[in-house]
C-alpha cells in the first residue's frame, strides 16, 4: 500500500498545503510518495525530498507541466495511478481543479475536503457549509482525496531523505493554454497558513475604508481576509475571500471586523482557535461564534485597537 | 452555438440544516429548496452569451426526482430555451452526474457546457471537472470572466493567489465562481412563458449509465460546538483578555 501526494508548487517552492496533505497521507499507514510535476522544477523537487515522512519523490519535468494545467497534470497522474492505493492533494484551487479529472479518468469517486482519516477507506468530510460532518466509506480500488489543509498539522519541511525518481511525461493533447496570471502582491502572510487573520466585511463600507482593516492586520502581523460581501462590493480582491466557497482558515486568532457572520462565512473560519468580532449590531450572528465580542463602531474601535496594541 | 447548463435543486442557501437524530443524514423535509446559487450564475452566463448573439440555444439539464422540474422551469424562466430532466430516485454522486451529463453531451453536442463550481449541499466541487475528463474536453473552472474568441474561449479563473486566464479550444467545460455575473430575477410573464417551453424526461437506464453510489455514508453528525463566548466592554478589555486569557497576542 502506498499513497501519492501531488505537490502544489511554483517550480521553485513547495506550497505549504502540500505539507498538510503529506501529513494526511502518513495517517493511512503505508509509504508516502510525492509527485512534483513542473518545468525546470529541480528546486521544488529538492525541497520535496526534504519533507518528513516521504519515501520517494517522483519528478516529471516537461514544458506542459509548467503551469499546473488540469488537462496535462491529470493525464500524468493517471499514468502512474495504478501503483497507488491513495492519491491525495491539498483542497486548494490547485487541487480542486485537477483532481476530479483524475478520479473520473480512473472511474472512481473523489472524496473532497477530508478533515479526518478514520481508516484507509473511511474519511470524514464537511457538508452543507460545515453544518454537518459526513463519515464516508469508499469501496473504490484507488481512493482519490483532497485534503482540507487546516485539519492536518503540516509535515516537517526539512529533515527527510526521500529518494528521487524521474517520471516520463504522459501524452499531452494541449487542450488548454495559460495566457497569464494576475497574482495579488502582498507583504503580509498568506491567508491559508497565518497565525492571525484579520478580515473585513460589508460594514467596512468602501475599498478606501478597507485600508483601516489592513492597518490592523499589519499591526498584528496578520494575514488580511474578507467576507464575500466585501469582495463582491469590490472592497477587496477575490483571493481574500474566507468562506464556504473561498478560503478555509483556522488561525490561532481570527478578528472579524464589520462582518455579520453569514453561514457561508462561518464555514470558512469557525475552526479558528480564538475568534474576535467587532460589529456595531449586537444581534449579528458572528457574536454567536465569537470568544470575544465587541459591540462598537469599527471606525472608532479599530484605530483604538491599533494604538492599544502599541502599549505594552 | 448551443450551450448546455446543468442545474441542481438544493436546500436554499439561507437555510441552516439540521442533522437527523438517527445520524443518517440531514433533515431536508419541508425546507425551502432553490436552484444552487452557482448554477444560477451558469444559467445567467449562458443567457448573456445568447443575448450577445454568440449562442443560439440554451438547454438546461437537471437530475433527480420529478420535483427537479421546478428547478428546470426556473432556468427556463430566466431564459433557457428547453430542458432535460434525468429522473431518478437514486442518490446521485458527482461521478454519476458527470456520466449522465456525458451521455447527454453525446446526444446534444453543445459547444459549451456551463456548470456551477460546486453545489452548496454536498460541497464536492467535482462534477464539471469530471465531465471534462470523461468527454476529453478542456476545462475552465472557477470562472470570473468568459470571453469567446474565434474557435476558442478565454476563461479568467479565481485562484488562491489572485486570477489567471486560460485559453481553451471549443467545445469546452466551464464552472462558475461568484463574481462571473449577477443572476437576473425572473418575472411573472417569463414564469408563465417557461411553463410552455419543452421539458424532456429521461432516465439513467435510458441513457445506459450506471449511477450506483460509490461512496457509502456511514453517519452524519453535528460539527463540534464552540463554547459560548462573551462580550467585552471596550477595546482595553479586549486587548487585556487577548493577552492574558487567550494568550494569542
Amino acid at each position: 500500500m502506498a499513497a501519492l501526494v501531488i505537490a502544489e508548487h511554483d517550480n521553485r517552492l513547495i506550497r505549504s498545503g502540500t505539507l498538510n496533505a503529506v501529513s494526511a497521507a502518513t495517517k493511512l499507514g503505508g509509504e508516502v510518495h510525492v509527485l512534483v510535476a513542473g518545468h525546470q522544477c529541480g528546486a521544488a523537487a529538492a525541497a520535496a525530498k526534504q519533507i518528513g515522512g516521504v519515501a520517494k519523490v517522483r519528478v516529471a519535468d516537461a514544458p506542459q507541466y509548467k503551469d499546473g494545467l488540469a488537462e496535462s497534470l491529470a493525464a500524468l497522474v493517471v499514468s502512474i495511478a495504478k501503483e497507488y492505493t491513495h492519491i491525495l492533494t491539498p483542497a486548494t484551487t490547485f487541487g480542486k481543479n485537477f483532481l476530479p479529472r483524475v478520479a473520473a479518468l480512473l472511474d472512481v469517486a473523489q472524496i473532497s475536503d477530508v478533515v479526518a482519516v478514520e481508516n484507509p477507506d473511511t474519511f470524514v468530510r464537511p457538508i452543507y457549509a460545515g453544518n454537518a460532518m459526513a463519515t464516508v466509506q469508499s469501496s473504490d480500488r484507488i481512493k482519490v482525496i483532497t485534503v482540507r489543509t487546516t485539519a492536518f498539522d503540516a509535515a516537517a519541511a526539512s529533515g527527510g531523505s526521500a529518494t528521487v525518481e524521474p517520471v516520463a511525461p504522459a501524452a499531452d493533447a494541449a487542450q488548454s493554454k495559460m495566457l497569464g496570471q494576475e497574482l495579488t502582491k502582498s507583504e503580509r502572510p498568506e491567508l491559508a497558513g497565518a497565525k492571525i487573520v484579520v478580515s473585513g466585511g460589508r460594514g467596512v463600507g468602501s475599498a478606501e475604508n478597507f485600508k483601516l482593516v489592513g492597518q490592523l492586520a499589519d499591526k498584528m502581523g496578520a494575514a488580511l481576509g474578507a467576507s464575500r460581501a466585501a469582495v463582491d462590493a469590490g472592497f477587496a480582491p477575490n483571493d481574500y475571500q474566507v468562506g464556504q466557497t473561498g478560503k478555509i482558515v483556522a488561525p490561532d486568532l481570527y478578528v472579524a471586523v464589520g462582518i455579520s457572520g453569514a453561514i457561508q462565512h462561518l464555514a470558512g473560519m469557525k475552526d479558528s482557535r480564538v475568534i474576535v468580532a467587532i460589529n456595531k449590531d449586537a444581534d449579528a450572528p458572528i457574536f454567536q461564534v465569537a470568544d470575544y465580542g465587541l459591540v462598537a463602531d469599527l471606525f472608532q474601535a479599530v484605530p483604538e485597537l491599533i494604538s492599544e496594541l502599541d502599549k505594552k | 452555438m448551443k450551450i448546455l447548463v446543468a442545474v441542481k435543486r438544493v436546500v436554499d442557501f439561507n437555510v441552516k440544516v439540521r442533522v437527523k437524530s438517527d445520524n443518517s443524514g440531514v433533515e431536508t423535509a419541508n425546507l425551502k429548496m432553490s436552484m444552487n446559487p452557482f448554477d444560477e450564475i451558469a444559467v445567467e452566463e449562458a443567457i448573456k452569451l445568447k443575448e450577445a448573439g454568440s449562442a443560439t440555444e440554451i438547454v438546461a439539464v437537471s437530475m433527480g426526482p420529478a420535483v427537479c422540474q421546478e428547478t428546470l422551469r426556473s432556468a427556463m424562466a430566466m431564459g433557457a430555451d428547453r430542458a432535460i430532466l434525468v429522473q431518478t430516485e437514486v442518490e446521485l454522486q458527482p461521478l454519476a452526474v458527470a456520466k449522465l451529463l456525458h451521455a447527454i453531451l453525446k446526444k446534444e453536442n453543445p459547444q459549451l457546457v456551463i456548470l456551477g463550481k460546486q453545489a452548496i449541499d454536498d460541497d464536492s466541487n467535482q462534477t464539471g471537472q469530471m465531465l471534462a475528463a470523461l468527454a476529453n474536453l478542456p476545462q475552465g473552472t472557477f470562472a470570473s470572466k468568459v470571453k469567446l474568441s474565434g474557435d476558442g474561449v478565454e476563461v479568467t479563473r479565481e485562484i488562491d493567489g489572485g486570477l489567471e486566464t486560460v485559453a481553451l479550444k471549443l467545445p469546452a467545460i466551464i464552472t462558475t465562481d461568484l463574481r462571473l455575473n449577477t443572476p437576473r430575477y425572473v418575472t411573472l410573464p417569463n414564469i408563465m412563458k417557461a411553463k410552455k417551453k419543452p421539458l424532456e424526461t429521461m432516465t439513467p437506464e435510458s441513457l445506459g449509465v450506471d449511477v450506483k453510489p460509490r461512496l457509502k455514508t456511514l453517519k452524519v453528525q453535528e460539527p463540534p460546538k464552540r463554547k459560548p463566548g462573551a462580550k467585552v466592554a471596550d477595546v482595553k478589555e479586549l486587548v487585556a483578555k487577548l493577552r492574558s486569557e487567550a494568550k494569542v497576542i
